[in-house]
């Protein structure tokens, strides 16, 4: 029951990078990847700018040989799935392999513009553009085209899906279910998602800045990102076995409002408290924090509230790389999940993009520049609406 | 693990209304008929909830009840099409009104994850909260996750249940798919023609860890299968054999037919084969068709199991299969106990 569940490969798209390695070197050169809408039509075009993956959707199907009809969730997911398959080396067809996936707005990107056809007349509307609308058919879309069938599922809890995504993959593998399972999360840009946060009014206009004392709100971004976690009789059947070990989780809510964080973010702090009970470790072990760290006023004080309350006299390093990314939703959890793996791989803790001020409240500041500094223990956090809080530990294993 | 306790808002009154005078429905659905929710809900949030999320928080505070549960040690749902309302709110008018004029509150309630915070939110819970969302199988892996969690040592009561609705919007899509006929739900099962009718349903149930006192039934098993290439009689007798369970000692099986002579079909072929001259029921009559239908199934044997107890004669069934498979993609079992 207490087996270790290893991290045998990853893959990640992104608006920095179609693939781990594109993404690592923008981490490494403070690339980020926010600019005007390019891809997404939106009336907000010029007011908001988002984090697009560089990729139009005609050549990510030609790459994947798969119908243009197929919602952009799915195709980002699919992507990354497979880079994360091939990156482990395994032959998924000689286990009993799942894959769990997570997203927050399936294929709403194709539905809203169905939509506009529908709304002028009911029997309007190409049926095709809604039969993957379904979180669930967005999954299945990948899973089909990766071949794995054992066990299928979708996670849907807004910010935080694809984190939970990540140690239910986690638990089945030590429960003995599946011996190997390619977990994550996909979200596309949509403009259902960019007009319901700007009706909230976080979006920032400029590029975001996670952790400033002015911080004005957060920049959407989209992209996948997915984890192979494998049992300690794959990882031994493995020519390297894997270095890095899943070993903390938990999964807390604010109850506290539908969508805003507590402000003394009572979810985020037992999330990170459960997630350190689960690993056996100290706030003091905790080597780097990957930060939900939206931008917006209430995430960022909520977290760092938190985080001060948890790591009291132990401050880590703390980094946002959604000021490389932007936040991609249910994606973010997946993604950050994937650095903070290659934070460990490589030695490396990520820069804050942009940071100026520190937050008059909060006894620390993230990191601003690339460092170079062994890493044990870096610890995920993913926050959403509804409460539900996140976090993930990921340790180098000795020995 | 044990369910402690079932409750769903449906489109039947109550199990008792069920067994006596079932609802009977002429159209091509099946709407739910909702209680009066200020015994579960304050009235100022009654007024901001849209029809799925009161019907889901009803469902879960009359099965905490029922449980004589206040603070379960986990909330997990499954919906496959989430807050169908609210999304549609939104998206109609970011349509109609070129993406000006917005407000937020439907965008908040979109998310999937709703019916559960919104649970949370009520009780103040800080515990495990999930919301799975996966087609024919999101009821099916809310369960397997409390079941692996009660395993992992992390819960002892949990909370699970299944929320989806019908929308006037996504009925309109839905049925252009050629999938809904006109009948009356009570001939449903017997009309022999393609398609079948609309439903929707909040069930909601407490599932523990040990047997409690006031525990109904042991859920022996749960198994769900993803576009397997098994045949169903070969998943359906391995199942039954995994837990020692031969035919012979099932009282009751549930089936998951829906009046849809193109899937009709395939469940007469496994009665046939597995179960001749046994006791078998459908529940598509009384919920309509819908991809988390199978929690209906759930409550409905749960219930029959509660109420046999109580009555307790020789029909009283004290052993239920469950076999449910939507759109003959996710076939899946549940196997109870009466405790």
């Amino acid at each position: 029951m207490s087996q270790k569940v290893y991290i045998a490969g990853v893959g990640i798209i992104s608006a920095i990078g179609n693939n781990v390695g594109e993404n690592l070197a923008s981490l490494k050169d403070g690339n980020a990847g926010m600019q005007q809408m390019e891809r997404l039509q939106s009336v907000h075009k010029d007011k908001l700018p988002v984090a697009e993956v560089s990729l139009s959707n005609d050549e990510l199907c030609s790459e994947l040989k798969l119908p243009n009809h197929i919602s952009r969730s799915a195709l980002l997911s699919t992507v990354a799935a497979k880079e994360a398959i091939s990156n482990s080396g395994i032959d998924i067809h000689k286990w009993r392999t799942g894959f769990i996936s997570a997203t927050s707005v399936g294929g709403m990107d194709k539905t809203e513009n169905f939509f506009t056809e529908f709304l002028a007349d009911h029997q309007n509307g190409d049926l095709k553009n809604v039969v993957n609308h379904e979180c669930g058919a967005v999954t299945e879309i990948t899973a089909d085209h990766l071949g794995i069938r054992d066990f299928v599922t979708t996670v849907s809890t807004a910010c935080s899906s694809s984190a939970n995504s990540i140690f239910l993959a986690a638990r089945l593998i030590r429960q003995g279910f599946l011996d190997v399972v390619v977990a994550g999360g996909t979200d596309s840009l949509t403009k259902f998602t960019l007009n319901g946060f700007n009706t909230l009014m976080i979006l920032d206009s400029q590029y975001c800045q996670p952790f400033d004392e002015n911080r004005r709100g957060l920049n959407l971004g989209e992209g996948a990102g997915y984890l192979v976690l494998v049992s300690e009789k794959v990882a031994e059947s493995m020519d390297q076995k894997p270095e890095i070990a899943l070993s903390g989780w938990c999964n807390a809510n604010d109850a506290h409002h539908q969508t805003a964080s507590s402000p003394d973010g009572t979810g985020n702090y037992l999330a990170m408290k459960g997630a350190l009970k689960k690993a056996d470790l100290k706030p003091a072990d905790i080597d780097y924090i990957n930060l939900h760290g939206t931008g917006t006023n209430n995430n960022d004080i909520a977290e760092g509230t938190a985080i001060k309350n948890l790591f009291e006299g132990n401050y880590p390093p703390v980094s946002s790389t959604k000021s490389f990314t932007g936040h991609t939703l249910g994606a973010s959890g997946a993604i950050e999940a994937v650095y903070s793996v290659l934070a460990i791989r490589e030695g490396l803790i990520f820069p804050n993009l942009r940071f100026e001020t520190q937050m008059k409240e909060l006894p620390f500041a993230p990191v601003t520049e690339l460092q170079h500094k062994e890493l044990r223990n870096v610890m995920s956090n993913s926050f959403g609406f509804g409460g539900n809080c996140s976090s993930l530990i990921f340790s180098k294993v000795i020995g | 693990m044990y369910i402690r306790s079932a409750s769903a808002v449906s489109p039947q009154a109550s199990f008792n209304q069920m067994l006596s005078t079932p609802a009977v429905y002429t159209g091509d659905k099946l709407n739910c008929i909702e209680p009066d929710y200020s015994k579960y809900i304050d009235p100022k949030l009654i007024r901001r909830m849209s029809r799925i999320i009161k019907m889901g928080v009803a469902a879960a505070m009359e099965a905490l009840k029922d449980a004589e549960l206040s603070m379960p040690d986990a909330i997990i749902t499954g919906t496959a099409y989430g807050c169908l309302a609210d999304t549609d709110a939104f998206l109609s008018r970011m349509v109609e009104f070129n993406e000006e004029l917005l407000s937020p509150t439907s965008f908040i309630q979109s998310t999937h994850n709703t019916v559960g915070a919104q649970i949370a939110l009520m009780l103040h819970c800080h515990h495990y909260n999930n919301t799975y969302v996966h087609r024919g199988s999101s009821f099916e892996a809310a369960v397997l996750d409390t079941q692996s969690l009660l395993e992992e040592g992390e819960a002892e009561n949990i909370l699970v249940g299944a929320v989806d609705e019908i929308i006037e919007n996504s009925h309109a899509i839905i049925s252009r798919f050629g999938i809904y006929k006109e009948s009356e739900s009570n001939k449903l099962l017997n009309s022999g023609t393609d398609g079948t009718m609309a439903g929707e349903g909040a069930s909601f149930f407490v599932f523990s860890k040990n047997k409690e006192q006031n525990s109904i039934a042991k859920l022996e098993d749960v198994k769900t299968y993803y576009k397997t290439g098994r045949k169903a009689e070969n998943i359906i007798h391995n199942f039954l054999m995994e837990n020692n369970v031969p035919v012979e000692n099932l009282d009751l099986i549930i089936l998951g037919n829906n009046g849809d002579s193109k899937t009709d079909e395939h469940y007469n072929t496994v009665a046939q084969h597995l179960f001749g001259g046994k006791r078998l029921v459908g529940y598509k009559n009384y919920c309509g068709e819908y991809p988390t239908s199978s929690a209906f199934a759930l409550w409905m044997a749960t219930m029959m199991i509660e109420h046999g107890k109580k009555i307790n004669n020789a029909t009283s069934p004290k052993k239920i299969l469950i076999y449910n498979n939507y759109k003959l993609k996710y076939p899946s079992l549940y196997l109870l106990s009466a405790c």
